[in-house]
């Protein structure tokens, strides 16, 4: 039952990924991206991380993509055909390059997932909501929770540094 | 039920296929984006052995990659206007400010 879910899904994500690659306009790349971050919330509904999928639509769908969109549209490059061209030269290097990367994690998922990980481990009722990960989040990872709020206010203060004062 | 290496096998397609963008295409944002699908391969990866080995500690590592993206794109993308301001391009082969 969980196959029939997961396959249409999966295939629907490879599919929007290849089409942020091979998109002509920026536009085009951004939205098949957010189609492709809305698939993987279904993913990580499958696996029960049903904190992490709203995570995933809210930051990822909602605030990274906006951040994507807003800029693109804020160039505005569109009608610049040579600008979004790939890279003809080295495109089958590229493709080579890819392929060989794919073997080898390949070859990483059957040493990893062998047969012991046919199925999942038995979970407890509440495994994944925000009660359980808040719970780890402000007990044992307190320190790193921290931390990422200090990059996060670095982030803010260096982007707006950076987007104010023109580079000499 | 799925087997681990269905998910660990989408998450290495992904990856892959970040990978390709990123060598190919020359947009800057483009790139960009494609550096977001690898991450989020990761977590695909990440999530997949938490539930099959309940444990809690894959999730809250990819919670802090999301912070990271977050905080990697917003810098990126000033990046990105500033340069454009400088240069009027987001062509990468045209960038070159910093070879030497």
């Amino acid at each position: 039952m969980e196959l029939l879910i997961f396959y249409p899904l999966a295939l629907i994500v490879v599919v929007l990924a290849f089409l942020v690659v091979f998109n002509k306009s920026p536009i085009g790349s951004a939205v098949s991206l957010i189609g492709m971050m809305l698939g993987l919330a279904g993913v990580f509904v499958l696996l029960q991380a049903h904190f992490l999928a709203i995570l995933q639509v809210i930051v990822y769908a909602g605030a990274i993509m906006v951040l994507f969109m807003f800029v693109i549209m804020l160039l505005n490059l569109k009608g610049d055909d040579k600008v979004w061209k790939v890279r003809e030269r080295n495109v089958w290097l590229s493709s080579f390059t890819g392929v060989l990367m794919l073997g080898v994690l390949y070859k990483f998922i059957d040493i990893t997932g062998g047969a012991e990980f046919n199925s999942p481990a038995s979970v407890p009722e509440n495994f994944g909501t925000a009660e359980r990960v808040g719970t780890s989040l402000f007990t044992d990872f307190v320190l790193p929770f921290e931390v990422a709020s200090i990059l996060l206010l670095a982030a803010m203060v260096g982007a707006v540094v950076l987007a104010k004062s023109k580079v000499d | 039920m799925v087997p681990l290496s269905h998910y660990l096998i989408l998450s290495a397609t992904l990856f892959s296929i970040g990978v390709l963008g990123v060598l190919i295409r020359r947009n800057a944002i483009v790139v960009f984006m494609c550096v977001e699908i690898m991450l989020n391969a990761v977590n695909i990866s990440l999530i997949a052995f938490d539930r099959y080995l309940n444990q809690h500690d894959g999730q809250i590592f990819s919670f802090m990659v999301m912070c990271v993206a977050a905080a990697e794109v917003s810098v990126g993308l000033a990046i990105v206007i500033s340069l454009f301001r400088n240069k009027a391009t987001v062509n990468l082969d045209e960038l070159n400010l910093m070879k030497w």
